[in-house]
């Protein structure tokens, strides 16, 4: 019962940061107050809530599931990709996009978008395709906050109300504290789970006897040792992995945060330090993952184990259920939760435990995204700002919190995670192939309304067909060759076109059609092109 | 020129993420505990950020800085209604 004691201290402790600790007497902008922290986040609370906003339970519990799996590919496929691609992104789009709301007073990226491509209609398509790519998400959110608080308490909460709880103490610093709260919520959870995950990397490292013994154990058996290496993926999946972290800036929850900087200036660290603070999370995440396999006198990573060699072994003479019931025990979404539980003594499995709730709980950026989309691409959009006042705008985006805080949960509570761990995997997919979007109003004086509108109903049809491809075609199959090409395939990691992923295709269609489309189209008056690329 | 030299070091970077010539081998060890291929991609997170330290020393976009800074009021949020003449 002390993990859960620790973790129910670490939610008062978030809620006090989140409403009371940094509350500022609102001025004259309240919507920008509050969706926005009125631009004034200084250099050390801007990086951590960036990073903390982009790390979440899939980056985290996630990573190492998969490196549990697969080994230290995961690594080069998920942490030194993101590492590259998003302060890269950072700095040559993050910065455009800050200037840009500094000087034109935006709060969301649809608001640049009708600005520069003079559309209306347009920009309420984009905010919907955004939205419906983000809601998986913070279900996915309100769902790790459940298992994880159930794992920690050893299953005395039940998931039911550790979802609730995770949920509620969310609503309320996004709903009280706003973009303020939750920076530096993000802040705070970003510094535990760095910190914790040293002392976890060594607390577990020391209780297996050494990670050099662990690693020569690994490599001296025949099942394992294929985990050090990279083989269990192919270069070209390696590859079109790289065009996932694209995604990153295009997820509206990190543009808004881009618009928080107080100066330009706080982007130059965030952008030097992103990389490592990247290694400094994924590495013992994944490594620990990987070690996992050798920790086999944990009675719940024996039973994985031994469900992923059955699934070797039998795989072909069962049924899909019985492949599938296999696949859930031998998943490693938990084996942090699992090492921390055995290795670690009961108080300072708490004080982890907290840190893994810091990363489980990154849904409240992205619930306040939303309740900002909603209320300045909608409601304010569609006049009920000028009707009805900025105080009702504010007030809109907070009711808007609780209500899509409610469905989150309910939905929660109904559907299997498998179904929404699918769809955040879409999402990143769907994010990536709107790239174009941004890089064609920030760089391209040629780049229409229309162009924007193919991008975005492209990205729409291409996420929902690899959706109803990979839950119609059973896996593994090949489904279109030519000349002995594999064109088209279903595979047990998801589709793959030419061996490639399918976002690599969807990023580049979506390029293409931004071209193409904005060609054959009138450009926007010299007026609006003067105000965003004049000298 | 430091621009395309910049440039080039990003592409160069994005290449050498895709180590397949440490694809299937687990040795050396480096440390005693770290297989090469997670070393390698350890030392390319170090070099990344040495990358991003140059982006920021030689190609800091200072002027976007100085306009957003000279013109925060140059015009209030866009948000077009029908009323202000934008085809929605």
């Amino acid at each position: 019962m002390i993990p859960v004691l620790f973790v129910f201290a670490y939610l008062i402790a978030v809620i006090y940061i989140g409403v009371f600790a940094f509350r500022r007497k609102v001025g004259d902008h309240p919507a920008e107050d509050y969706f926005l922290a009125n631009r004034s986040l200084g250099q050390v609370v801007f990086l951590l809530s960036l990073f903390g906003t982009n790390m979440t339970a899939f980056a985290i519990l996630g990573s190492s599931g998969h490196a549990f799996a697969n080994g230290i590919v995961t690594y080069g496929l998920m942490a030194s990709s993101s590492a590259l691609i998003v302060p890269l992104s950072l700095f040559l789009l993050g910065t455009r996009v800050w200037a840009l709301g500094k000087r034109f007073g935006f709060i969301t990226p649809v608001q640049m978008f009708r600005d520069r491509w003079e559309c209306g209609h347009i920009g309420t398509v984009i905010t919907v395709v955004q939205a419906a790519l983000l809601v998986p998400y913070i279900i996915i959110g309100v769902m790790g906050g459940g298992t994880a608080l159930f794992a920690i308490s050893g299953g005395r909460v039940p998931f039911w109300l550790g979802g609730a709880v995770v949920a509620l103490v969310v609503m309320i610093y996004v709903f009280f504290g706003g973009m303020r709260g939750t920076a530096w919520v993000n802040s705070f959870q970003t510094t535990l789970f760095l910190v914790f995950g040293a002392v976890a990397l060594i607390v577990i490292g020391v209780g297996m006897g050494g990670f050099g013994n662990a690693i020569a154990e690994l490599q001296a058996s025949s099942g394992t040792a294929a985990l050090l290496t990279r083989e269990r993926v192919s270069p070209l999946f390696f590859i079109s992995y790289t065009f996932i972290p694209l995604s990153s800036i295009n997820f509206p929850h990190m543009i808004i945060f881009c618009l928080t900087a107080q100066r330009m200036q706080h982007f130059k660290k965030t952008v030097i330090l992103y990389p490592l603070c990247m290694l400094a999370i994924w590495l013992p995440a994944v490594f620990l993952g990987v070690t996992a396999n050798r920790a086999t006198e944990v009675p719940a990573i024996q039973a994985k184990l031994e469900a992923r060699q059955m699934l070797v072994t039998q795989g072909p003479q069962l049924n899909p259920a019985q492949r599938n019931e296999l696949r859930a025990k031998s998943a490693g979404d938990d084996i942090l939760l699992r090492l921390l539980d055995f290795y670690a003594p009961l108080w300072l499995a708490g004080l982890l435990g907290a840190g893994i709730m810091a990363a489980v709980m990154a849904s409240d950026s992205q619930i306040l995204a939303l309740s900002t989309m909603f209320s300045e691409d909608i409601f304010a959009f569609y006049e009920g700002k000028e009707r009805f006042g900025e105080k009702a705008q504010v007030l809109t985006g907070r009711i808007f919190v609780i209500g899509l805080t409610i469905i989150a949960y309910t939905i929660a509570l109904r559907f299997p995670q498998p179904i929404f761990d699918l769809a955040v995997q879409y999402a990143f997919s769907g994010y990536s192939a709107l790239m174009p979007l941004l890089v064609a109003a920030l760089f391209w004086k040629r780049s229409t309304k229309w162009g924007a509108l193919a991008v975005t109903l492209w990205t729409a049809a291409s996420v929902i067909a690899v959706a109803v491809f990979q839950s119609v075609v059973a896996t593994p199959q090949v489904v279109w060759a030519v000349g002995g090409v594999e064109v088209l395939a279903r595979t047990p990691a998801g589709t793959a076109i030419f061996g490639l992923m399918p976002v690599v295709p969807m990023v580049l269609i979506s390029a293409l059609l931004m071209v193409v489309v904005s060609w054959l189209t009138r450009k926007p008056t010299d007026a609006t092109l003067n105000r965003y690329f004049a000298s | 020129m430091k621009q395309l030299l910049l440039i080039a070091a990003v592409l160069i970077l994005y290449l050498l993420h895709q180590d397949f010539w440490f694809w299937r081998t687990a040795n050396p060890i480096a440390f005693g505990f770290l297989p090469i291929g997670l070393f390698y991609h350890v030392c390319y997170t170090l070099a990344i950020s040495v990358l991003m330290w140059a982006l920021v020393k030689f190609a800091w976009p200072a002027k976007l800085e100085q306009q957003a800074e000279q013109s925060t009021a140059e015009s209030s949020v866009s948000n077009h209604t029908p009323s202000s003449g934008v085809t929605k």
